[in-house]
């Protein structure tokens, strides 16, 4: 009996890796740390009401970003584990399974757990606000998706402490993945738990589209919209075009790992190419998912502190729309090299290079709303700018991978790796970056510090280009990517310690943007105004943070930056009429969301381990939570005008 | 909510159907139409995959042993006829009509649970006494899955319909309700719909190449 339930122990926690009882430690501790902390203060009915069951696009905002910092910080965390071990020839300090693990999640995480959650907390936050609304059109399925996203992380995460963790790549390719190659419970985890955030995604994706669509303040055509929304319009568009074939994709091979099915297999017929395409034809649109709304917070940044509207407005909106249809028809570039025919290949060449053009009218936009500005260096200025140089020599390298014949040369290599992270860092992270110091103000009524939040930029940019511009020439140099270790004397060794550097001064950057939050936290400036940056957009024209309901009354807009107009009409001394208020009707807070989502981790950890007596009772508690909301009618209250005022009093609003 | 420009007045708004007449009503059936958008890729794919991998039958059953016209037609007939009922049930929701769209739905799902009961018999042949389960071969899996996940999709539309039918029977026809039973008839078209895409590109497909 002992015996067995050491070996069950033995085989269900990760063993025999010091650095992972570290880890083990590490979480209980922090777990301990705030199952106390909680209970000390008497926070848990605080936790419930205020944040868990909460429908407000705002919380659920500050959540999405919360739980995207600490992914961050977990992904950073296993970028510098391969640093340091790829930093001398014939290192040690990872073994070459482990290795495989990290650099697994590192990649999964970087892109699901930390690119699009911070992009849906960002959007959460500012695009009701934008629109001159009051929520967005669903908000109890806004927070079942965090709810989603955020046990669909936890599952993952569970990885490498329980069962051990995938290491076929974030791109997870057939056959290796598959269960004849890689059997264990660490690929099961990333499909289960990619699976669950994944029906997260989608729903966000429906959720915005409606609410951009139909929610709109008075006034407030589609060509009135701010660039933001309009990013957000058009990545929806793309979330829900793409993410149902990953979802199909994922669902798949997990037939083929549960049920012996044979998809992907190399065994009676299945194709593993297959899979290559169906990972693709979401991925590649999930690149723009995780562009185009950077994009469109460089365009309000870079509008703002320009101290100018956005140059050629509508051509930044057509360009988009060009770049979300090229994204649908691009997918094969990744495998080039996988034996297609030459016809296939030169299309899929010809409209990858497509896409440089639509992007490259983009960054002349930005550029020319810069020209004759008055261009104010504050910290979310900086990470704009910066965007602009490094994201084009990422772009411009993209060119160079997508000519089919030389990408014989760089498929693999660590050219391809340096360019795909000059994009997704120059791009991806310095957006979210800007976006954080940009709304910070908004989500939590006072200042990031300005020179704290320099000096994060300086050295995570710099160090960006430490780490990744040698890295193209190692790359051509030979060094393939996903390699463990390397022997001494191919010259590669002094580009790796510098790349080393790199990647911990880019480390430091992010300590330092930490402590910043924290520093700030306590002694911020305080924001009372509501607009800090001079803005130019709606979401500027409530008080910070923004009342529950958003808006005390509905704004009316009749030309683009519609605040910058209205303050503009203020200074002329038309400071339109006073109108009074009337009670608001707003959603109930409600458990559902938290609930289900629990269920559906409970479903998921069953499935990763075949134990089909908790993985049904886990769907059935899932599909009961929905029958239960059905019958939830009383969902809705309505603020009075006396609570109105007495919020509005407070901040001083009252008209 | 918030009105918005591309919403209704008020005016206009109490002349349209019933489930149409709150701005949520309104939102919802968009976001559904959307949903159903979403849905039409997820069966895309799928009928993708079924068509890459149908001749890879890897010396197992082909589709040509497998299908027979019979009970194919039968279960065809069944889930159209659900369609035109469920089209039944809308009419008399129009109409205001609470009996008559609670009688048509049940007809509806009763439809339902006979044609999961016929692909439950269907697959249950084919896996255990003609030797061919999803694991025999790559044509196998994409064909149990495609129509499993269709299956699927009709029993987790009874389960909806029985729910919209006790919140009928208690509240009767109200704004909430109408659209709920009105979504469930989009869900229900669109499964119909899917299932003329089967009836062609698997069962006709197979039967004749």
């Amino acid at each position: 009996m002992i015996d067995s339930i050491k070996s069950f122990m033995g085989w269900f926690f990760v063993t025999g890796d010091p650095m992972i009882y570290g880890a083990d430690a590490s979480i209980a501790l922090a777990s301990i740390g705030i199952v106390a902390v909680l209970t000390y203060f008497k926070k848990w009915k605080w936790l419930w009401q205020e944040w868990l069951t909460s429908v407000d696009h705002k919380k659920i905002g500050i959540m999405y970003i919360i739980a995207a910092l600490l992914m961050l910080f977990r992904g950073g965390v296993d970028a510098l584990m391969m640093r340091t071990q790829l930093t001398l020839p014939n290192l040690h300090f990872l073994d070459a399974e482990h290795y495989n693990q990290v650099f697994t999640t590192h990649g999964t995480i970087m892109i699901i757990f930390v690119a699009m959650p911070f992009i849906f907390g960002l959007m959460n936050i500012a695009v009701p606000l934008q629109i001159g609304a009051r929520d967005v059109a669903f908000p109890f399925l806004n927070a079942l998706s965090f709810w989603l996203f955020f046990v669909g992380a936890m599952l993952f995460n569970l990885s490498f402490v329980i069962g051990g963790s995938p290491d076929a790549g974030w791109s997870s390719y057939a056959p290796y993945a598959d269960v004849e190659m890689n059997p264990g419970v660490g690929q099961n985890y990333y499909l289960l738990g990619v699976q669950i955030s994944g029906i997260g995604s989608l729903a966000t994706g429906i959720n915005f589209l409606v609410t951009i669509l139909k929610m709109r303040a008075p006034g407030m055509t589609l060509f009135k919209m701010p660039m933001f929304t309009w990013s957000i319009l058009i990545t929806s568009v793309i979330v829900v075009f793409a993410f149902p074939a990953f979802t199909v994709a994922l669902a798949l091979m997990t037939i083929d790992r549960l049920f012996g099915a044979h998809f992907f297999t190399i065994a009676a017929g299945g194709s593993p190419m297959l899979w290559a395409n169906l990972f693709w034809f979401w991925g590649h649109p999930e690149v723009y998912i995780v562009l185009l709304p950077v994009f469109g917070i460089f365009s309000e940044v870079i509008a703002t502190f320009a101290h100018k509207t956005l140059f050629g407005y509508a051509v930044m909106v057509w360009s988009m729309v060009a770049i979300s249809l090229l994204s649908f028809i691009t997918w094969l570039h990744h495998f080039f090299t996988m034996g297609n025919t030459a016809p296939v290949n030169a299309f899929f060449s010809i409209s990858t290079m497509l896409i440089a053009i639509p992007t490259g009218v983009k960054i002349f936009n930005w550029l020319f709303t810069l020209n004759k500005g008055r261009i104010q260096f504050t910290t979310p200025m900086l990470w704009a700018l910066a965007f602009i140089p490094n994201f084009t020599i990422g772009g411009v390298t993209g060119v160079m991978l997508a000519m089919a014949p030389a990408d014989y040369q760089y498929h693999n290599s660590y050219f391809l790796v340096a360019h795909f992270h000059s994009t997704l860092i120059a791009g991806t992270v310095f957006g979210i970056f800007c976006g954080l110091h940009y709304w910070w103000p908004k989500m939590f009524g006072y200042m990031l510090d300005e020179t704290k939040g320099k000096w994060s930029f300086w050295i995570f940019m710099i160090s960006f280009n430490v780490c990744f511009m040698p890295m193209y020439f190692l790359g051509l140099m030979g060094m393939t990517r996903r390699m463990y270790t390397y022997p001494a004397g191919l010259g590669w060794t002094p580009i790796n310690v510098v790349m080393t550097i790199g990647a911990f001064g880019m480390g430091a950057g992010f300590v330092l943007m930490a402590y910043n939050i924290i520093w700030s936290a306590m002694h911020g400036k305080k924001d009372a105004t509501g607009d800090p940056w001079n803005g130019r957009t709606l979401e500027w024209s409530t008080a910070s943070p923004a009342a529950e309901y958003n808006f005390a009354h509905i704004p009316e807009v009749s030309e683009r930056d519609a605040f910058a107009v209205t303050k503009e009409k203020r200074k002329a001394g038309n400071a339109g009429t006073v109108k009074s208020y009337a009670p608001i009707h707003m959603p109930n807070n409600t458990g559902i969301p938290v609930i289900m989502a629990s269920f559906m981790f409970v479903a998921g950890f069953g499935c990763v381990f075949e134990w089909y007596w908790m993985a049904i009772p886990g769907v059935i508690g899932v599909i009961a939570c929905m029958i239960a909301r059905s019958f939830v009618y009383n969902d809705h209250h309505y603020i009075s005008v006396e609570e109105i005022k007495r919020t509005e009093a407070a901040t001083g609003r009252l008209s | 909510m918030t009105e918005s420009t591309l919403s209704l007045h008020e005016k206009d708004r109490s002349k349209m159907p019933l489930e149409y007449t709150t701005e949520e009503g309104d939102l919802r059936i968009v976001g559904f139409w959307i949903f159903l958008a979403a849905e039409l890729v997820l069966f895309g794919t799928l009928f993708g995959t079924y068509l890459v991998l149908q001749s890879h039958t890897a010396g197992g059953p082909t589709a040509k042993d497998l299908f027979e016209i019979g009970p194919v037609m039968a279960e065809t007939i069944v889930l159209l006829v659900s369609s035109f009922t469920c089209g039944l049930s809308t009419i008399e929701l129009r109409r205001h009509n609470k009996k008559g769209l609670i009688g048509w739905l049940i007809v509806t799902i009763l439809l339902g649970l006979v044609f999961v009961g016929l692909e439950v018999n269907e697959f249950y042949t084919y896996a255990v006494h003609e030797g061919a389960p999803i694991s025999r071969s790559a044509f196998l899996s994409g064909f149990f899955v495609l129509l499993g996940t269709h299956g699927c999709h009709v029993s987790l539309g009874i389960i909806w319909i029985i729910g919209i039918l006790l919140q009928l029977g208690k509240r009767g026809i109200t704004p909430v309700t109408a659209r709920k039973a009105f979504m469930a008839g989009l869900y229900w078209h669109f499964l119909d719909v899917v299932w003329i895409f089967i009836f062609t590109a698997v069962y006709l497909t197979g039967l004749v190449i």
